[in-house]
């Protein structure tokens, strides 16, 4: 493999892990709060329809983005609502929401732009636009830096978002005051609630937050990686940020970690059609299903014992 | 600094004859069940006041009334002689007052410090809020002995240790009253020794405690004064110094009641259990018990004392035949197996031995089924409930269930009531009964008395020394001290999966037995 290659399949894994990253920090939060969230997957595809289609309507990206994010807040709200007042089953909820967001985009879609279940193409302002890092131009003829320099600059702004939020979700988890309680929320509602600090309100902001941030895994998913919406274009995503999260036990640098590891994984599958190993031409199936056979073997076991968050997956009822 | 100066103000504003707490005419129903009926009490500021009572007189009820976990129907609270309302926590701690809860609310994987700051930090950013938390509790510390590493995780505490960080957590939050729910349940003798050294040194320095307690010798100990609820009412208030266990125990029951149990010495016979080389280790690879053995003989109670999670339940479960353990075990000179498919609760059955579980709720009774099919699990190839092998009698059961029910003074006898319709003390009976009446010759049984109310206690002990004199041997585990001093023959300390020592129970008293329990060699 050449160098050029190689930078290739490097800036693509970037690329292709941005909405990992960010569907896998929505899950974290939500979760460490207390909130399974198995309905990342349909938030995701909820908001990269939306976001497609404002953003072709308006002929701006970011109107679009923020629809997105809209969208995908209400549909957190709607899984708030069936698990954290009602005390609803999460995982049900969740599983809801993926079908809700599988059926309901094909649909309005194609009533709306009659293209099959698809946007119309993004072109222009539509799409979001590869920022160049300052002096990459510069640079450019200088080895090693170059190239390397190279990788990382020319991406859509919301990869860089993501990885931004990686510290910024650390430091929020860790370092103040909201991210204390919402990783008690997760651990011991009790101890919150006799803390004097509102359980209810405290999951409902974990809940938001999943929320912004699956829009913005959505959003980049359809106007950034692609250029328009395409039906079930998340293509299990959620569950792979999910995979992922579990991977790194509810930790965001881990989680960086493993998100990166997928998006290599996709990026290899895409640039190399077949692979030869020993002699043996492995189909390009294998390839593309590289990800999701990593996501079995990982949760198979791989990762060792992986304690999710205590009060996880229940809803807080007052007792004592 | 800001915390003893506000402590300073707060104490200056309140005048000494103004009581700290004043509760008047609080009343609460949960549905037709009446928890707390026009319920009024003063507590004096810097005093330590005992609220005693049976399990379900309303306690816990009138003290979350107080801490703004429940809305009272009708009443009214003054806190120094202030009408407060405390619709939530959050009002209760900014009144001034911190609960210790008999189940810690603490974050098991959180440090200390964590906890302590959890809801009361100082900023959005924790970084000023730890380092302030840090002075503090070096201070609270040096004050009242009260010292816990800050850096700890709760998780890796002892229990308590872990009430300390309860005790901090609403010191930190500059509580004056302090109200502790069953403190001392968790706690082997020497810690709540220890326990009650920090009240006292709290009370010295002004707070006001609240100690709510089914234990009298503790309020006898350590209170001032005392007040006594029954069925939801206080029946009574006296000063400590004017009163007496024994009236107190009737107080609460409303009747005369014997404190401690009356019984001849024991007669022992031929051995009928030997343990040698008992071990068991987990599914996470601790080592539960450390090679065990002892040996039980008809007609004496073997008493087998801890602290909770010391092996105790991990020992009565493999005796039961439920958990398989390494090591050998004789039954009336026969081997008994430990291990393999001949291990099961009805081979232990069928070879007369009885178990009344430690936790009834989940391993005693079936709650949804009805009193009388309780009474037939693991009994239920009882030739006399089954006329052929293809009918089961239900009405035979009924009769039998009414007739047990009968002897074992069930309230109420009705054997078709579901199992979670009766209180804690006469299911507890349903199980005795299920398991007494056959006769074993060897009866496990585990805190009998767990959430059972005085009356019942009498009763079940009664019962369970009957037993012994028909020449039954009974193992009993209990976590309370004073029942295994006052029903054992022969005593037994488990601390850490081992047995610590032996002691006859007519020539040992709670010290030395709280020393052996806290894994000391030589008590």
């Amino acid at each position: 493999m050449d160098m050029a290659t190689f930078a290739q399949v490097l800036d693509s894994t970037l690329r292709l892990a941005t909405p990992l990253l960010f569907a896998c920090l929505a899950g974290l939060i939500s979760e460490r709060a207390g909130i399974f969230d198995i309905g990342l997957e349909g938030k995701m595809l909820a908001a990269a329809f939306l976001a497609a289609a404002i953003a072709f309507v308006s002929g701006n990206v970011w109107l679009g983005v923020l629809a997105g994010i809209a969208v995908s807040v209400c549909m957190s709200l709607i899984h708030g609502v069936a698990s954290i007042t009602f005390r609803g089953n999460q995982l049900i909820s969740g599983v809801a929401i993926n079908f809700l967001a599988a059926g309901i985009t094909v649909v309005i879609a194609q009533r709306w732009f009659q293209q099959g279940g698809r946007t119309p193409s993004l072109t222009g302002d539509a799409r979001m636009a590869p920022l160049e890092l300052p002096f990459a131009e510069a640079l450019a003829d200088v080895p090693v830096l170059g190239p390397v320099y190279g990788i990382f600059s020319g991406h859509a702004l919301l990869v860089y978002v993501a990885f931004l939020c990686v510290p910024a979700t650390w430091f929020l988890l860790f370092r103040t005051r909201f991210g204390l309680r919402l990783r008690a929320v997760g651990e011991n509602p009790a101890a919150v609630d006799t803390a004097g600090i509102s359980v209810i309100g405290m999951r409902y902001g974990a809940v938001a937050i999943c929320g912004v941030l699956c829009g913005l895994a959505g959003a980049y998913l359809s106007t950034g990686l692609s250029a328009g919406f395409v039906k079930d274009m998340s293509a299990g995503r959620g569950y792979i940020a999910l995979a992922a999260m579990i991977f790194a036990k509810w930790r965001p640098w881990h989680a960086m970690g493993a998100v990166l590891l997928f998006g290599l994984l996709e990026a290899v599958a895409n640039r190399f059609q077949s692979i030869e190993i020993m002699g043996l031409a492995l189909p390009i199936q294998v390839m593309q299903a590289l990800p999701y056979i990593l996501t079995v073997v990982i949760l198979a076991g791989f990762v060792g014992r992986a304690i999710p968050p205590r009060a996880g997956g229940s809803p807080y009822v007052k007792e004592h | 600094m800001t915390a003893t100066t506000d402590q300073a103000a707060r104490q200056e504003t309140a005048a000494p004859s103004v009581p700290a707490i004043e509760l008047r005419g609080i009343s609460k129903a949960f549905g037709s069940v009446q928890a707390n009926k026009d319920i009024s009490i003063t507590v004096q500021r810097g005093t330590i006041h005992g609220i005693v009572g049976e399990n379900g007189a309303g306690k816990s009820t009138l003290m979350s009334i107080l801490y703004g976990f429940y809305k009272a129907d009708s009443g009214e609270v003054f806190i120094n002689g202030a009408r407060t309302e405390i619709p939530d926590s959050l009002a209760a701690i900014r009144a001034g007052i911190g609960m210790v809860f008999q189940h810690f609310k603490l974050v098991e994987n959180f440090s200390v410090l964590e906890n302590v700051i959890l809801g009361a930090e100082d900023s959005a950013l924790l970084g000023p809020s730890r380092k302030r938390a840090r002075g503090v509790l070096k201070q609270l510390a040096a004050d009242f002995e009260l010292e816990v590493d800050p850096d700890t995780l709760i998780e890796n505490l002892s229990v308590g240790h872990q009430q300390r960080v309860e005790i901090l957590k609403a010191l930190y939050r500059e509580a004056d009253i302090l109200i502790l729910d069953e403190p001392t349940g968790v706690l082997t003798p020497s810690e709540a020794d220890h326990l009650f050294r920090i009240l006292r040194g709290l009370k010295e320095q002004g707070k006001t405690i609240v100690l709510i307690t089914h234990k009298l010798r503790e309020i006898m100990d350590v209170t001032d004064a005392v007040s006594v609820m029954r069925r939801g009412e206080i029946v009574a208030t006296r000063p400590t110094a004017d009163t007496s266990a024994t009236e107190l125990a009737e107080l609460m029951v409303g009747r005369k009641v014997l404190l401690r149990v009356e019984k001849t010495k024991a007669q022992p016979g031929d051995e009928v259990l030997r343990l040698d080389g008992l071990r068991l280790v987990d599914a996470q690879g601790v080592e539960r018990l450390r090679k065990i053995g002892f040996s039980i003989r008809a007609g004496e109670i073997l008493g087998i004392a801890g602290v909770a999670g010391n092996g105790q339940s991990e020992l009565l479960e493999v005796l039961a035949g439920l958990r398989e353990a390494e090591g050998q075990a004789w039954l009336r000179g026969e081997p008994l197996p430990l291990s393999g498919p001949e291990c099961n609760g009805q081979a232990r059955r069928a070879a007369r031995i009885a178990h009344v579980p430690e936790d009834r709720h989940r391993r005693g009774l079936v709650l949804p089924f009805h009193a009388w099919e309780n009474t037939a699990l693991g009994y239920h190839h009882d030739p006399r409930y089954n006329p052929n092998p293809w009918r089961m009698d239900g009405a035979a059961i009924v009769a039998d269930t009414a007739a047990k029910m009968e002897r074992f003074d069930v309230r109420p006898p009705d054997p078709q009531l579901p199992a979670e319709g009766f209180s804690g003390g006469n299911q507890q009976k349903i199980v005795l009964a299920r398991e007494i009446e056959y006769g074993p010759d060897l009866l496990l049984v585990g805190q009998p008395t767990r959430g059972v109310d005085i009356g019942a206690i009498e009763f079940i002990h009664q019962r369970l020394i009957e037993l012994r004199d028909a020449g039954a041997a009974v193992l009993l585990i209990s976590v309370e001290l004073d029942e295994i001093l006052s029903l054992a023959d022969r005593i037994l300390v488990m601390f850490d999966g081992r047995i610590m020592g032996e002691r006859m129970a007519d020539a040992t008293d709670a010290r030395e037995l709280g020393l052996l329990m806290a894994g000391m060699e030589q008590a």
